[in-house]
């Protein structure tokens, strides 16, 4: 089932009262055929639960892993993903597009 | 993303109030600013046009990137009248993207089989419009031509500063309509909000081609018009 905004972020408050690190992932630029519209939120607990979806399942994993460092460390960082990306040809867009992705951890 | 922020955020999506979070992508510093603050905000300008697109977006303002989340409730619309117009309305402003609902007391007009898969409520407005809330993200369409069930609405639509607020009725009608309303206690600046006769004047004929031109006008309330100041919650 799709998630909607409304629960997307309020799991990420739901899941910090709970005392679990957690990490908001934001799709800030798109370009092409990026499935998910800039907005999009992913939201990442400290044992890999997520909910919310800023690619449609191409990237999801690599924005995961990046969430499990940005709760360790607590700097917010921009990731991107595309086809002229080296990163992408492992994780990559299949659609073609590109998207910049914010990770940031909830204090 | 403070706790506390996002708390905030969370609170005003709930009670369906705008609001922007503005994200400096570099450093990861935020602040929020309601709906109701938005004026007064060194980003005025950039976070009303991205509050009346109600879009997320990047913007660069003297050389620092940054990330306006925007929340902006869903907009609803209300037709107070189970007639032709909202026959054809209910559908197309389904395809748009609103939700919309149908208030109709007379029960042989405000009925499931002439209103397949839309909300519609057999109540007067006075008496379903405490539940129903509406608020400035409310469009609300008055299509009755009968002062009894239009009136109440049209007082509560204005109290609630709708965004939207459209009448049918000939010129003429809508003289009487903005003397009623004028005994009510309202002022000529209130009144002018009220667009009548309803809908763009594209020559409309038929109740479908009547229901295009009120989407029409309701659109260009919601994206062109700045919106009024958001009350202080």
């Amino acid at each position: 089932m799709l998630a909607s905004d409304d629960d997307i972020l309020s799991q990420a408050e739901v899941w910090k009262g709970s005392g679990k690190g957690v990490a908001i992932a934001t799709v800030i630029d798109t370009w092409g055929s990026a499935p998910r519209p800039v907005g999009s939120h992913l939201v990442i607990d400290e044992d890999g639960n997520f909910l919310g979806s800023v690619s449609g399942g191409c990237v999801e994993g690599a924005v995961v892993a990046e969430a499990a460092e940005v709760i360790a460390d607590g700097k917010p960082r921009t990731i991107e993903f595309g086809v002229a990306d080296e990163t992408a040809w492992r994780v990559g867009l299949s659609c073609g597009g590109r998207i910049r992705v914010f990770v940031e951890r909830v204090d | 993303m403070r706790l506390e922020l996002l708390k905030t955020l969370n609170e005003e999506r709930a009670a369906r109030r705008a609001a922007v979070l503005i994200t400096d992508t570099q450093s990861g510093e935020q602040r929020l600013v309601k709906g109701a603050d938005i004026a007064g905000d060194v980003l005025a300008e950039q976070l009303d046009a991205a509050l009346r697109m109600g879009k997320s977006r990047s913007v660069e303002v003297d050389g620092r990137a940054y990330f306006l989340t925007v929340q902006v409730p869903p907009v609803r619309i209300l037709c107070v009248g189970a007639v032709h117009i909202s026959q054809a309305l209910a559908p197309m402003a389904k395809l748009a993207g609103f939700d919309l609902t149908i208030l109709d007391p007379r029960t042989a007009f405000a009925t499931p089989e002439r209103f397949p898969d839309v909300k519609v409520i057999a109540q007067w407005p006075q008496d379903a419009l405490p539940d129903l809330r509406i608020d400035r993200y409310t469009g609300v369409c008055l299509l009755t031509h009968d002062p009894k069930i239009d009136d109440p609405a049209l007082i509560a639509a204005l109290r609630a500063e709708c965004f939207y607020i459209g009448a049918l009725g000939s010129r003429k009608t809508h003289a009487k309509r903005v003397e009623r309303m004028m005994a009510e206690g309202f002022n000529e600046a209130d009144l002018a909000r009220i667009h009548a006769p309803i809908g763009l004047d594209i020559g409309s004929v038929s109740p479908a081609e009547i229901a295009v031109a009120v989407l029409g006008e309701i659109i260009a309330a919601l994206r062109k018009k700045p919106l009024r100041a958001e009350p202080q919650a």
